[in-house]
């Protein structure tokens, strides 16, 4: 008698559950206007460690579609846009993007904020010739691979990674150790770094790629015993700020430094103090380095409720770039997938609030913005006052 | 990826070879305190719960909670460290304890006569529920997906690991003083009781002596600090199992829980309440497991939802190579385990020269595992028992 009525509780749990889940994606089919409904989908880690992130994505491409949507909407067009949530995992980004790829209705893809991801993922999209636009991805594989509809509105990792063991040296370092979280984006920074460190005659005390996430004494004490200047981590922040706030325990006082994956106020959320003074280099400056992106900071804080994480102002323009496309493409007829993406490929000075973008025939930019950011307080309320060291500009390729 | 084999550099690994023990030997405890849930559950009930990997990690954030709701009330820093991290691990243990009592009560209690699969999938259904029950309490309560333990700056100081033992080995002489007082204080009309209960300081001097001994001879220079939380945690550790040795072999409770685990029919016929029994069992293990995660937690700082699952599953691992069912097996299991674990993690870089990194370190560990199993299948102190009808 008692586990039947047990099995009742669980059923009506699960009835409900499965209730709840499908009601995001209704609201957003809604009904059509006169000519039909186009879709911006987004993928980014929406739960999970990197969610922080994902959501700033996520919400800077809301945004953009919103304001950009005016005059596709007066042609009679609705425009919506359908998050996805890749949980930062290569399986969900390429499940996720396999149901992208088979609603019609949707004509472009902002994301992701993993390369791992974005590179299986954006297998899918090529095979349907879905445009994907990132607003984060740094790893090389992402353009290199030359697939017509692959575009990103950031720099690229083999520049990223020279840019930060150039400044490793202009530090005074002698010899660094590099950890690397073994994803496409981690080691490949990780490995760009080395090569360059090498090259500028540091010396390579370490290079060691871990999963860990709460332990990483048995990777510390190798760290100690070498006594290394500077300490490099290829990865993203939830795992780097446990990292190096135990390195700091440990009495270690090696400079830490990081490429972009660092950049996120949850870094000093959990690492406190040991990352007061660090280093990184990103690829997207905080919006505040961007002047155009001043009225975009202030309406995302207006809708949203908070400042832009990183990568929302490219997810902004990502979006935005998109609808430009398709805005173009529907002059013509209705706007099918390969055109959209061919009109996105021939972005040409375009300007946004990062900057004045014009892809190549690769889909990178044709120059792309560099930093060394220093950060300034263990308060993560006070992410947005970290200092810029230094900005470059360049092209891909041309180091 | 690296080309060329550096020479090895053996005066390093002799120099970092102190702290590295001292490491091994710290996820050691963490991993027998958990093992010993597992163990204690395969016992009584034959059946692995693999829901305890979640009651640890479930313990891990009420410890954090707690510290973070004593930081936010001013007291945190006003209050004794000690007592704080008292609160904070006996709330853990108890919740946990609590928690793990409900779970076999609702998710394996109704199945118990079923196929011994169905409980096991059951298992792994809970574990799955906790993860994301856990996600989802602190993502609406916090808006966190990390909880960062509050740092109580006297645990994170460091002293010589030579000055701990100097204390430790006086600590040990003490308590061996206090255990033979106690013995002689026993040749009453309650010596049983007494001599059982003296058995206590008697193992815990041995194993603080030991300890001690040891981090002065790997140690003569007196260069390895170690934090005092990592004492902590060890001394903690200690004590539970000590404990828990105490009342497992020498109470009456004990008795229960030794008979259930030979056989539940005829317990039950000597009058014992096996059900209750059972739901003693899992408070105990999930008391321990509770404990075990406020102090991983307060070692290593931060833990998430999906932090019980690595720990989890080397605990169960530790439980196997002790020999599953075999408390004492579940506690070497954890220690041989956590030193194994620390040795491939900081070794197998410096000595392949790179080419092997400390991403390896799982199956180096894994592989011994393998090979003590192929010559030792039920584990290093584990029995041969008879199988149950």
């Amino acid at each position: 008698m008692m586990s039947k009525s047990w099995g009742h509780v669980v059923m009506a749990v699960l009835v409900a559950l499965s209730l709840t889940v499908p009601l995001g994606l209704t609201d957003a089919m809604g009904a059509a206007a006169s000519h039909g409904t186009v879709k911006i989908a987004t993928q980014s880690p929406l739960s999970g460690g990197q969610s922080v992130l994902g959501v700033g994505i996520k919400d800077g491409a809301t945004l953009g579609v919103e304001q950009a949507q005016a005059a596709l909407a007066r042609a009679g067009w609705r425009v919506l846009v359908v998050p996805f949530d890749d949980q930062a995992k290569p399986d969900v980004g390429v499940a996720n993007a396999k149901r992208i790829v088979a609603d019609r209705e949707i004509l472009g893809v902002v994301g992701h904020l993993n390369s791992g991801v974005a590179i299986p993922s954006s297998e899918v999209y090529k095979d349907a010739n879905l445009v994907m636009v990132s607003p984060a991805n740094t790893n090389p594989k992402i353009t290199d691979r030359g697939y017509k509809n692959v575009n990103r509105i950031v720099g690229r990792d083999d520049v990223q990674g020279p840019v930060g063991a150039q400044f490793a040296k202009s530090q005074g370092a002698k010899s660094v150790y590099i950890i690397h979280d073994k994803t496409a984006y981690g080691q490949g920074v990780a490995e760009f770094f080395r090569d360059d460190a090498r090259k500028l005659g540091l010396t390579i005390a370490g290079f060691e790629g871990t999963e860990e996430k709460s332990s990483f004494d048995a990777i510390i004490t190798p760290i100690e015993a070498k006594n290394p200047d500077l300490i490099y981590f290829g990865g993203i922040y939830d795992q780097a700020a446990v990292f190096f706030k135990q390195v700091r325990e440990r009495g270690i006082k090696a400079k830490f430094l990081g490429p972009d994956g660092m950049d996120s106020p949850e870094l000093p959320k959990i690492a406190g103090n040991a990352v007061v003074g660090m280093h990184y280099t990103t690829v997207a400056g905080p919006a505040a380095f961007y002047p155009e992106a001043k009225t975009f900071a202030a309406n995302f804080k207006a809708k949203f409720g908070r400042d832009p994480e990183p990568f929302a102002a490219q997810a902004f323009d990502s979006a935005r770039i998109i609808i430009a496309a398709i805005e173009n493409v529907s002059r013509r007829g209705r706007p099918d997938r390969a055109s959209v993406a061919a009109a996105v490929r021939n972005t040409k000075n375009w300007k946004g609030v990062t900057g004045t973008i014009s892809f190549d025939g690769r889909g990178d930019l044709a120059k792309a913005k560099y930093f060394v950011i220093n950060i300034v307080s263990a308060d993560p309320a006070k992410w947005g006052s970290n200092k810029l060291v230094r900005g470059i500009d360049v092209g891909p390729g041309s180091r | 990826m690296t080309t060329a084999v550096a020479a090895i550099d053996f005066e390093l690994l002799g120099r970092i070879f102190p702290r590295v023990l001292v490491d091994g030997i710290l996820l050691g405890f963490v991993y027998s305190l958990i093992a010993l849930g597992y163990t204690m559950v395969y016992g009584v009930l034959e059946f692995i719960n693999f829901a305890h990997s979640e009651i640890f990690m479930v313990g891990a954030f009420i410890g954090a909670e707690v510290l973070l709701i004593l930081q936010a009330a001013r007291v945190l820093a006003a209050s004794p460290p000690l007592l704080s991290l008292l609160a904070s691990v006996l709330a853990a243990g108890v919740i946990a304890g609590l928690l793990a009592v409900t779970i076999e009560r609702v998710a394996y209690r109704p199945l118990r006569g079923a196929p011994r699969l169905v409980p096991l999938i059951s298992a792994i259904g809970v574990s799955f529920f906790l993860q994301d029950l856990v996600r989802m309490i602190w993502a609406l309560h916090r808006n966190a997906f990390y909880l960062t333990y509050p740092p109580i700056e006297v645990f994170n100081q460091r002293f010589p690991a030579g000055a701990y033992a100097l204390w430790g080995g006086a600590a040990a002489v003490a308590i061996a003083a206090i255990g033979w007082l106690m013995r002689r204080a026993g040749r009453g009309v309650a010596r049983a009781r007494f001599e059982s209960l003296s058995m206590l300081p008697k193992y815990t001097s041995i194993a603080l002596g030991i300890v001690s001994v040891g981090l002065l001879i790997l140690d003569p220079n007196r260069v390895l600090t170690v934090p005092v939380k990592s004492l902590v945690v060890i001394g903690a550790s200690l004590l539970v199992l000590s404990v828990l040795v105490y009342v497992v072999n020498q109470t009456k409770l004990g008795m229960a829980i030794r008979a259930v685990a030979e056989d539940q029919a005829t317990a039950s016929l000597m009058g014992v309440n096996v059900n209750q029994i059972i739901s003693v069992t899992f408070l105990i293990g999930g008391l321990m497991g509770g404990i075990a995660g406020a102090l991983f937690g307060l070692q290593f700082g931060t833990v998430n939802p999906y932090s019980g699952f690595i720990p989890g599953l080397k605990a169960f691992t530790a439980a196997v190579l002790g020999g599953i069912g075999n408390i004492p097996g579940a506690m070497l299991g954890g220690l041989v385990l956590g030193v194994l674990e620390a040795l491939a993690g900081s070794y197998l870089s410096l000595i392949s020269g790179g080419a092997f990194g400390a991403e390896y370190k799982d199956i180096f560990a894994f592989s011994v595992l393998i090979l003590i199993l192929i010559f030792r299948p039920r584990g290093l102190l584990g029995e041969v028992v008879r199988e149950k009808l």
